[in-house]
């Protein structure tokens, strides 16, 4: 048995993987449960609990800081020990920031319901939570730079660069964007207001998308691609150049939220621009993880943890692609407020976010337990069909009907410029694509229910160890720069 | 004015240091950093 001050401190990491699955289906389930009831309105049975506009916030929490947050935290945390040959900087502050995060998401899937929020999207949370989340949050930080200030090898992986970056981004843009005055224990007003409100909105929803959903999960593949293909990242230069040239262009990026609307036209301009020039690291990154399989493609057929990472990678490619595009301002004016946006954020949300999710945490469980795989890798392969094939039904349905919304809303007669179609019958013409919406949700959520299952047969199996691991020795560094 | 010089100062700086991290001195530090992630399993097969 090797001691504790020699091995690595994983029981946060499990924990936090578990949740990742946990969370993953509830908030896929309450996803679906608003898709259906887009389709079928009364499905809110009058419940003011239960209505749609109290329901999707809590889907976007769900997924977003409950999901993908306890995958970050689990791997940032596994990451940042196994390329630092350290153990974690503390036990009890890790415990202390499983438990409080966990705690957040209860508040959040408390209070939302209840129509409690800020309105903010994506920072609905009230001002109480919103102080839970920093002390959490600073806490992460302190254990985060403090396992990799007292690190055994000198350099810092890349992987850690861009975990970093998110740590600190997300710190300033939540503190920044959540200043208010409270007015009770779950009302407050924000100090922003007007179009100022609208740009800290979007400054902080947008790098929400750029440093929660992107960078770190970026962090993510500099790990777990080469981890899964057996091989270095394809070139650890250009990932160097990634990540400066992502975390420099992606802040000012924000207002292409917010176009054609009373936001001053140079600012919406300068967002349309840098929205642009993002294409050139975000592309440039993904062909420098794609290529990491380079003289290994065949390990594709037979490994559907890579086609996971792989695939995420595509949809980061198409989904980075197509934002830069919609926020063009001519695009724009066709594309916003439809659906075609929807199709857009769950082509990243599930495809690129929850794709790469997914494939680390089936990379990194059988090593959390000392395990040679997981429990199935034939269900593996199951989850991955199902899933791409319910996003593939998804993001299609969304972009076909928002294209439609698009141009049925646009549509004037020649002859005097009245409008051709009313709202209604843009919404009639669009409710067959909210069921199709709805079977690709079905689909995607059951193969989450089939991770659930092989997780869940994982740790039940006889071989299941959660033994120490013992720490990679410093000597290893002496190669680094 | 301002606004512009700091602009080519940054985009010289982008260019700069690319051509650093290219530098055929770099190769061996960057190949041996590329290969952290595998580490553990360097230690494993050994």
């Amino acid at each position: 048995m090797v001691g504790v001050e020699g091995s690595y401190s994983d029981k946060v990491i499990r924990q936090f993987a578990v949740m990742t699955v946990v969370w993953g289906v509830v908030g896929m389930l309450v996803g679906v449960i608003i898709a259906a009831q887009l389709y079928w309105p009364g499905l809110d049975f009058d419940i003011p609990w239960l209505s749609y506009g109290r329901l999707r916030p809590l889907h976007t929490n769900a997924v977003i800081f409950a999901f993908g947050g306890s995958a970050l935290f689990a791997t940032s945390l596994y990451t940042v020990q196994r390329t630092c040959h350290v153990r974690l900087l503390s036990d009890k502050l890790a415990s202390f920031i499983f438990w409080g995060w966990q705690l957040v998401i209860v508040a959040a899937a408390i209070t939302l319901p209840l129509g409690l929020t800020q309105g903010k999207e994506y920072a609905e949370l009230e001002w109480p939570i919103d102080i839970l989340i920093t002390i959490v949050w600073v806490a992460y930080g302190v254990l985060f730079f403090g396992t990799i200030a007292k690190r055994k090898v000198k350099h810092i992986y890349v992987a850690n660069w861009f975990y970093g970056a998110y740590i600190i981004t997300i710190a300033l843009l939540h503190i920044v964007n959540n200043i208010a005055i409270p007015a009770g224990w779950f009302k407050s007003y924000s100090v922003y207001s007007g179009s100022v409100d609208a740009m800290v909105q979007w400054w902080y929803g947008h790098n929400a998308v750029g440093f929660f959903l992107t960078t770190a999960f970026l962090g993510m593949m500099y790990y777990f691609v080469p981890k899964q293909a057996g091989r270095p990242i394809y070139s650890y230069r250009l990932s160097i150049v990634h990540f400066w040239a992502l975390i420099a262009v992606y802040m000012w990026a924000g207002p292409h939220h917010l176009q054609y609307t009373a936001l001053p036209d140079w600012a919406q301009s300068l967002g349309m621009v840098f929205s642009l020039v993002l294409l050139a690291p975000s592309w440039g990154g993904a062909i420098n993880g794609i290529l990491t399989l380079s003289g290994v493609w065949y390990k594709l057929r037979t490994d559907p943890i890579l086609k996971f990472l792989i695939v995420s990678l595509s949809f980061y490619m198409m989904s980075t692609f197509e934002g830069p595009m919609m926020s063009i301002k001519t695009v724009n004016s066709l594309s916003h407020y439809t659906d075609w946006t929807i199709g857009h954020v769950h082509s990243g949300a599930l495809g690129w976010v929850a794709m790469i999710s997914i494939g680390s945490i089936y990379a990194m469980l059988p090593r959390l337990l000392n395990l040679p795989k997981m429990y199935s890798t034939k269900l593996i392969d199951t989850h991955f069909w199902l899933h791409t094939i319910g996003l593939v039904v998804y993001i299609a349905s969304m972009w076909i009907a928002g294209v439609m919304q698009g141009l049925m809303w646009r549509a004037t007669d020649p002859e005097n410029g009245t409008l051709v179609y009313s709202f209604v019958e843009a919404l009639n013409a669009t409710k067959p694509y909210y069921l199709f919406r709805l079977g690709g949700g079905l689909i995607v959520l059951s193969g989450m229910l089939v991770m659930g299952w092989n997780v869940y047969k994982t740790f039940r199996m006889k071989a299941v160890s959660t033994a120490p691991q013992p720490l990679l020795p410093p000597d290893a560094a002496d190669a680094r720069a | 004015m301002l606004p512009g010089l700091i602009t080519a100062a940054l985009l010289l700086l982008f260019v700069g240091g690319c051509i650093w991290l290219w530098l055929p001195s770099h190769k061996p530090a960057m190949d041996a950093a590329a290969q952290m992630p595998l580490d553990d399993d360097k230690e494993e097969t050994a």
